[in-house]
């Protein structure tokens, strides 16, 4: 034993400092900047200057923004640092974007909520940028090591935000029952991934991808379903969806958005990047695997959301389910040249619903402000008191619907189409159930604009919503998003452009 | 840019002018509603001038080409363009629209329904105008999806917000139905996409590959397509929101419905199935053509048993479209012309016919036929503007109405190539029965409400103009009604006007079926 422990000693005295792209960590690094930039001024502020933390989180979040736009901006391509082990290419800046910038939205969301709240405000800060920093360095995670540091980087803060509400019984079940089954998923995936470790002797994505091939024994189905079962926790699939409407019901509201957009894109960033770049030939076990979670979880997720009176466990299901139509292409992704339209697919619809679910819940924020209540009969008649939130709120629901030409539309329409594209019997069938689903939801969406526009005011109460100015401007960028994203979604597509960077995930 | 040059601009800017009028709206105060119905009529004439311009500048010796043609870069991504043109067949559905928008903006001024909101009453009215125009406009089939879909929730909100009693029940089954037909109907569109090779989603493209696909599988897309339009049309058994929609909705929005709305399903057959999957519209069209005169059939008996005046003129829609349906599946031009003649004329006649219900509502407060009476008596001119509806309706020669009806039932005789004579035949034996029918079901309406003495509990026989606060047509619904009524006269008389526009386009549609 001292001899194993001497050897590794021999080894680190040889040991030379890798050469590190700061330009490439550059997000990183600010993040993490920020992070100790708020602790400290927590530390050394006095009460009446807490304010001040908010805008310095929402600054660090747009400064990281810079490095990540002057990185996509460079023509310079693919940065693999660290022997391929942390990779910064299209796809993980697209994702790094939209988690900073969800950040930002996220900040927004919660400055006002915070103040007039009972609330800690320093450590929430702090633990919100620690998530963001965990989710941005999964983005680029190409080893099972630095993707299980970053999952348990973006989560750990992840569990005690929900439980923020101190005091509140419902936001403490909220953080246990999170906390308890994100630590099951992750020993699910450990497991997964020590068995990926024993058949490769690595535990580099692309060196897995070679092994985890051909001929499948049990064991390496085992690998590879123990670690896909893990992550569809993180993105609250059916049948491993049961925390999800007790925990975004009983967390703060902004921290209710936060776990729904920008924390299921971490799972699915990560999802995509196990599957893509470890698993890419063994598409006969999770090909079966994606097909039945994406169907399950977008009919189940539809059908216990429409008999949901609250509107955040309403918007729980709708996320659940959404999630359902973000995982489709998956269940074609191995089939011939299916793949690039599959990613593209996926990392659009990802962008679309993170844009739209925010304003969703920037709207239920602000209103919630007036009405004190989570009740979906509480938007009895919004329009006629407060028509601008009730219009914005229409075009979210209708976004998340699919209709054109608001941004889900063409989230929705590229799953189609990476569906059909596979050109198979299992990729119609999957597209038809997927139409049939976006009719059901149209169920509880349609409710939503139905109570706002043809319900009377439930208590007559007809005095306007005072929204903040926080809020109208998530509202506005959010609004401007959707509404852009599906009339122009040359934009995005183009910015996910990532049929060539299937290749790259690949090799 | 393409888009601007030569008169291309034209169709652009007439689809998306009203949403400039919404965004100016989108400023004006609430209390304001003076202004914003000044601005709504005024964006609704402009934008039907820019339409006359197109129609004065169309060349119609090339009736049969598309015109106004502009082509950009949309989505590359996904192969769609922003592809806009217009022909024989688009031309005179693009300008009803128009016309429709203008003539409900009118009648709109001083009958905006209750609850009020006048403002997002106009706005959701100049969404709906764009997504109707561009429909008929579209040469690409995402595009087409777009505006066939941007229509949905304007009227959604229409019928639901200021609709009847029941209007929430409406609304939502008006949604679920159309959207499960559009989202099979999107499926089949990706399908033909990928089948055709997976280079483009424009309809002439389509047009010239879709025939190279197996038989099997142009018959699988073409059913797709076809729950989409047939749903829309609709068609029986697809039909049963339809009544409903026209009952709860306020009469601005029947109108619109019936005058544009259902043409998109007829359109969509006629300009994307038909031509692009003929091996599969031949195998549909018995079927088709059954469902026509089922559903001529059905909606005529549907009629008889109604006793709410709104919903029998709602059912008898059901029964004209069929007819509409019959001619298309024929596959011959002498029915597709017919098909498209009867569309404009149903969406005049119809439209009018909903018009005269709103304003009958109005007055007393029911539609109830067993309550109404003597309004010939009451409001002669009222009453004899329904009578000539009514006789436009069940298509009397002279009128608009015969000249989509007859010569649909005609073309049965001689359906097609390839198609069974003995089936086709049948079936025009069963729908000149439907016109006996519908001559019955409206002249009994008519009888009904209009003849004999005015009913007591609506201020008896006093048939001067404060009597029983009933008084006859207004001068807000003569500015809106007598533009329908001249056309329905006009294009019954001289039928040719449209056809000889109408015609060229047909045989274009219909080259793959040798004419």
């Amino acid at each position: 034993m001292f001899a194993a422990l001497f050897s590794v000693f021999a080894t680190a005295a040889d040991w030379v400092s890798p050469s590190v792209d700061y330009h490439a960590l550059a997000p990183e690094i600010i993040l993490a900047g920020g992070i100790v930039l708020v602790l400290l001024l927590d530390l050394f502020t006095s009460e009446n200057n807490k304010w001040m933390l908010g805008p310095v989180t929402s600054f660090t979040l747009l400064g990281a923004f810079i490095p990540v736009l002057t990185l996509a901006l460079n023509d310079a391509g693919t940065r693999s640092l660290f022997e391929g082990r942390y990779v910064v290419d299209n796809f993980s800046l697209t994702m790094k974007g939209l988690f900073v910038l969800a950040g930002y939205l996220v900040v927004l969301l919660s400055s006002d909520y915070l103040r007039e709240g009972d609330f800690y405000e320093g450590e929430y800060w702090v633990l919100m940028l620690s998530s963001l920093l965990g989710m941005v360095m999964m983005a680029s995670s190409r080893d099972l090591v630095s993707i299980f540091v970053s999952l348990e980087f973006l989560s750990i803060p992840a569990y005690m935000m929900a439980a923020w509400r101190k005091r509140d019984l419902k936001s403490n079940e909220a953080g246990v029952k999170y906390f308890l089954l994100g630590v099951f998923a992750s020993a699910l995936m450990l497991y997964g991934m020590s068995l990926l470790y024993g058949i490769s002797n690595s535990t580099l994505l692309t060196d897995i991808g070679t092994y985890v091939s051909g001929d499948m024994s049990a064991i390496r189905a085992v690998a590879v379903l123990f670690v896909v079962v893990g992550f569809a926790f993180k993105i609250s699939a059916v049948p491993f969806h049961t925390w999800a409407p007790d925990t975004y019901e009983g967390a703060p509201t902004p921290v209710t958005a936060f776990l729904s957009v920008a924390s299921k894109a971490a799972g699915f960033v990560a999802l995509l990047t196990v599957v893509y770049v470890g698993f890419p030939n063994a598409s006969e076990v999770w090909q079966p695997v994606f097909w039945i979670l994406a169907a399950l979880t977008m009919t189940v997720g539809n059908v216990m959301a429409l008999r949901q009176t609250n509107i955040v466990r309403m918007l729980a299901y709708s996320s659940i389910s959404q999630g359902g139509f973000i995982l489709m292409p998956l269940a074609i992704a191995g089939e011939g040249d299916s793949a690039g339209a599959a990613l593209r697919a996926v990392v659009t619809y990802l962008l679309v619903y993170a844009a739209t679910n925010l304003g969703v819940f920037a709207v239920v924020i602000a209103v919630a402000r007036k009405t004190r209540s989570g009740a979906i009969s509480s938007y009895g008649g919004l329009f006629s008191y407060a028509p601008g939130l009730a219009t914005v709120m229409t075009i979210f629901m209708a976004s998340l619907t699919g209709i054109p030409p608001l941004g889900g539309w063409i989230g929705k329409f590229g799953s189609f189409q990476a569906l059909v594209s596979a050109g198979t019997t299992w990729g119609y069938a999957l597209a038809v159930i997927g139409a049939v689903n976006t009719v059901i939801a149209f169920g509880y969406y349609g409710n939503m604009m139905r109570e706002m526009w043809m319900r009377p005011v439930p208590d007559g109460d007809t005095s306007p919503v005072v929204v903040p100015s926080a809020l109208i401007v998530a509202l506005g960028i959010t609004t401007f998003a959707t509404l852009l994203l599906g009339i122009l979604p040359g934009l995005v597509l183009h910015f996910g452009d990532l049929a060539n960077l299937a290749g790259a995930f690949g090799g | 840019m393409e888009v601007l040059s030569d008169n291309n601009w034209a169709l652009s800017v007439g689809t998306f002018l009203p949403l400039v009028g919404v965004l100016v709206m989108l400023f004006i105060p609430k209390a304001q509603e003076t202004a914003t119905k000044a601005v709504a009529l005024l964006t609704s004439v402009a934008t039907l001038g820019v339409g006359v311009y197109t129609l004065t500048q169309f060349n119609f010796d090339q009736a049969g080409k598309m015109q106004f043609v502009a082509q950009t870069n949309w989505i590359s991504v996904l192969k769609s363009t922003y592809f806009v043109g217009i022909d024989g067949i688009s031309l005179p559905l693009y300008l009803l629209s128009m016309v429709i928008t203008v003539l409900v903006t009118i009648y709109s001024w001083n009958h905006v329904p209750e609850p009020g909101n006048t403002k997002a009453f106009f706005a959701l009215m100049l969404i709906l105008q764009t997504g109707m125009a561009g429909t008929f406009i579209a040469r690409d089939l995402i595009l087409f999806f777009v505006f066939f879909e941007l229509v949905l929730l304007p009227m959604y909100f229409m019928i639901g917000v200021w609709g009847g009693e029941h209007r929430q029940y409406a609304s939502l089954k008006f949604f679920l139905y159309t959207m499960f037909g559009s989202a099979l109907m999107l499926v089949a569109f990706l399908a033909l996409f990928f089948k055709t090779g997976a280079e483009s989603f424009s309809i002439p493209f389509l047009i010239e590959h879709g025939a190279g696909i197996s038989r099997s599988a142009q018959i699988w897309i073409f059913g797709g397509m076809f729950v989409g339009f047939a749903i829309k049309v609709p068609m029986f058994p697809f039909h049963t929101w339809l009544p409903d929609a026209h009952t709860e909705a306020p009469t601005q929005g029947s109108v619109i419905l019936a005058a544009v709305l259902l043409k998109l399903g007829t359109y969509g057959f006629v300009r994307i199935a038909i031509p692009i999957l003929p091996v599969a519209a031949k195998e549909w069209a018995p079927w088709i053509g059954l469902l026509a005169v089922v559903g001529i059939i059905y909606g005529a008996l549907g009629c008889l048993a109604q006793t709410d005046m709104k919903r029998l003129i709602a059912f008898s829609s059901v029964a004209h479209m069929g007819f509409v349906m019959l001619g298309i599946s024929t596959l011959t031009s002498f029915g597709v012309n017919a098909a498209v003649f009867g569309m404009v004329a149903h969406g005049l006649i119809t439209g009018m016919l909903f018009f005269v219900a709103g304003s009958v509502k109005e007055r007393y407060h029911t539609l109830e036929i067993a309550r109404l009476s003597g309004m010939l008596k009451q409001m002669p001119r009222m009453g004899w503007i329904m009578g000539f509806c009514v006789m436009a309706s069940l298509g009397l020669p002279g009128l608009a109405g015969f000249w989509g009806e007859f010569p649909a039932i005609l073309s049965a005789y001689q359906p097609a190539a390839g198609l069974s004579e003995v089936t086709f035949r049948i079936f025009m034996v069963i729908a000149a029965i439907g016109t006996v029918l519908a001559a019955g079901y409206l002249l009994w309406l008519f009888q009904r409400t209009a003849f004999g003495e005015p009913a007591a509990e609506f201020g008896g026989d006093s048939h001067d103009d404060h009597g029983g606060g009933i008084h006859d047509v207004n001068v807000f619904e003569w500015m809106a009604w007598t533009p329908l009524l001249v056309a329905i006269l006009v294009l019954g008389v001289y039928p040719n006007l449209l056809f000889k526009i109408i015609d060229p386009a047909v045989q274009g549609v219909l080259s793959a079926f040798g004419g």
